[in-house]
């Protein structure tokens, strides 16, 4: 990008905790689905967020928008403070709303089967009280059937007589009524066929380009999510553990996490993905619910150290705009 | 191929799902050779009929889907001919199948060791019950579960996703099956996790000589393990051959257009996708002509109107199209 990075979005230490019920012989314990989390998203960028199943990506993505109320931490969109647990504010989300929006995983579960498509897409612009006359609306919402490639027909019928491609694009369209700055994509093309993915990346990338959007790109994907991005934050265990330019990051990564995560993606090439060394990791995730000491990720680590487990590394820039929490970079 | 080294051949099959809106043709006419030893790849996106076609192999076909037509020898008997009594000692014995998803093909209320045991058990292979349980645990380790004596006694709740997906593996191979059928393994876990069972299973299956059917739809997990690959579209086999010659040299338009769409992490620019246009079709009422013609960017009049064959394209490597008889027709004008 050329031009001068203005920050969007300003994420400070924010933390979501969900409460697991406890009985008399337990007491009420925490996961913490989002620990700490800082970093900043600059306007018309693609940041993406990549990690395993539970690492909190999708919990970020929801935070950042208040669709869950943070636990504690600073959430400032465009200047202005929309949540602050410090300063005690909770800025009344509607008008936010309109320039935040979210498209979710599951087209057919985020859809409201009793709704056709052109009340679904309409209904966001009713809550604004965007379109005031009948023909305008209809003629709006035809319009946004347009943008994400369905017909003006289409407005008459319902979630369940369309292809997943297509429910995700009623998707689209009811993100875009509201004509939003800033959109987070959670696992938008998980859900849909291998030929119908491209489809929709493309998609994407050309409302960006065309409306000067702003991503929060979520995906398990790092394929799909080094394609689409400018840059990549890598989560494990609700924290982010390295942020970086996209290609940067994928070429060079620098935390043994991303290096292991890297390796393991499979490649379409016989011939490199039989050649290449992978590294593997030993066991599974530890639960969110009782997290290892010191780094996160030290019962895993092939490198930890006894410092690993003891003390907790700081995100710490090591190369312009390559951020990193480890503490074996900081010797060298 | 030679006779003798065939495991495994399909000819022919096709197989319908009668449903009330009309007859479903989920696989319709495929073919191929499967030889010991040999890891095939069955690659095709949702509704392609790959799974349908494994199923109907082990026999595990379900109503309303019946195989109409064709036939699956297995060592030179046609296994559509084998009654329930045939097949039950058929299935584990000889071919073996793990699934996408553990927990739904683990018994939550036994416990991982009685699973294992009663596979060896039913199947009548002269172990007493303390012989069986040592091989269990034997089975266990091999598929890399760490404390295997105490694990055993476990239920699949205990285990994580990663550590079930080992035990199905275990579950399967323990009766030393010629095939296994492996349908989407990989899909539900996470591409570290994703990376260990993919490691194990090469491991498992140059140690114990297993033939394996793979069925997956992401490429990536193809290129890794797979000796030769079938590409499903609709019911169809659209190319088949061995892997380099499908990744390297790609001869149908939809084989082209999968790898074409996929993002690659080891690209170097960053480069638009080129995505297939349009949608999968429709089952109940599929086109005229070579079902990918609505969706291909080379397609021609001909392809409207009938079935394209199979052209051999290189050494075991066919495509189904018909662009590669326009080839052959010009050449043929020319000389």
């Amino acid at each position: 990008m050329n031009e001068e990075k203005k920050v969007l979005l300003e994420i400070t230490n924010l933390r979501k905790y969900f409460a697991v019920k406890g009985n008399i012989f337990r007491r009420r314990r925490y996961v913490q689905a989002v620990e700490d989390v800082s970093f900043s998203i600059y306007k018309g960028e693609t940041l993406g967020l990549v990690g395993e199943s539970g690492c909190g990506k999708t919990t970020l993505g929801r935070t950042i928008i208040r669709l869950y109320e943070p636990t504690s931490g600073r959430i400032v969109y465009d200047g202005t403070p929309i949540y602050d647990s410090e300063q005690k504010i909770a800025a009344d989300m509607l008008p936010y709303r309109r320039k935040m929006q979210i498209i979710f995983q599951d087209p057919s579960a985020s859809l409201d089967p009793r709704m056709t498509v052109g009340e679904i897409v309409g209904e966001a612009l009713d809550i604004h009280k965007l379109c005031p006359g009948k023909a305008e609306r209809r003629e709006r919402i035809n319009e946004l059937l347009d943008e994400v490639g369905l017909n003006t027909e289409h407005a008459n019928r319902f979630p369940h007589e369309f292809s997943g491609g297509q429910q995700q694009r009623v998707g689209i369209a009811r993100a875009l009524a509201v004509e939003p700055e800033f959109i987070v994509c959670d696992e938008p093309i998980s859900a849909l066929d291998v030929s119908i993915q491209s489809q929709v990346v493309n998609m994407l990338e050309d409302l960006q380009a065309e409306k000067r959007l702003t991503y929060l790109f979520i995906a398990h994907d790092i394929s799909v999510v080094r394609h689409i991005s400018n840059r990549i934050g890598v989560m494990y265990l609700g924290q982010m553990v390295e942020l970086g330019e996209s290609y940067e990051l994928c070429s060079h990564p620098i935390h043994p996490y991303t290096q292991t995560l890297l390796s393991a993606v499979p490649l379409p090439d016989p011939v490199k993905s039989r050649a290449r060394q992978r590294i593997l990791l030993e066991g599974d995730i530890p639960s969110p619910l009782d997290p290892p000491s010191g780094c996160r990720f030290h019962t895993r680590c092939p490198y930890a150290t006894a410092r690993c487990s003891a003390e907790q590394p700081r995100l710490k820039e090591y190369g312009p705009g390559h951020f990193a929490a480890c503490h074996l970079l900081e010797k060298g | 191929m030679d006779e003798k080294k065939t495991l495994l051949e399909v000819k022919d099959l096709k197989v319908s799902f009668f449903t009330p809106a009309g007859e479903v043709k989920a696989v319709n006419g495929i073919s191929y050779t499967l030889g010991y030893n040999e890891v095939m790849g069955i690659v095709g996106e949702s509704g392609s009929g790959k799974s349908v076609e494994a199923y109907s192999i082990i026999g595990l076909l379900q109503s309303p889907g019946k195989v109409v037509g064709g036939t699956i020898e297995f060592e030179g008997e046609n296994l559509l001919e084998y009654d329930e009594e045939k097949m039950r000692q058929f299935r584990g014995n000889k071919v073996s199948m793990i699934f996408q998803n553990p927990m739904t093909c683990l018994n939550p209320v036994y416990t991982i060791g009685n699973q294992l045991v009663e596979a060896l058990l039913c199947h009548d292979k002269g172990y007493t019950k303390e012989q069986a349980r040592k091989r269990a645990i034997e089975m266990l380790e091999l598929v890399g579960i760490n404390n295997a004596e105490k694990r055993i006694d476990q239920y699949p709740h205990e285990f994580s996703g990663g550590m079930r997906q080992r035990a199905m593996i275990a579950m399967a191979l323990i009766c030393e099956p010629k095939l296994l059928i492996a349908d989407e393994p990989t899909t539900a876990l996470d591409v570290t996790i994703q990376a260990q069972i993919l490691e194990l299973m090469k491991a498992l299956q140059k140690k114990e000589n297993t033939s394996i059917i793979f069925i997956t739809h992401n490429l990536g997990v193809v290129a890794e393990i797979c000796d030769r690959v079938s590409v499903m579209y609709a019911g169809h086999i659209v190319e088949q051959g061995p892997v380099n010659d499908i990744f390297y040299n790609p001869q149908h338009p939809y084989t082209k257009g999968l790898l074409a769409s996929t993002p690659r992490l080891d690209e170097e620019g960053k480069e638009r996708l080129i995505p297939i246009e349009g949608t999968p079709i429709d089952l109940l009422n599929p086109p005229q002509g070579c079902n990918f013609g609505p969706r291909c960017r080379d397609c021609m009049k001909i392809c409207l109107r009938e079935k394209p064959p199979f052209a051999e394209v290189g050494e075991g490597h066919i495509s189904a199209c018909w662009l590669h008889f326009r080839d052959q027709a010009g050449k043929e004008d020319r000389t």
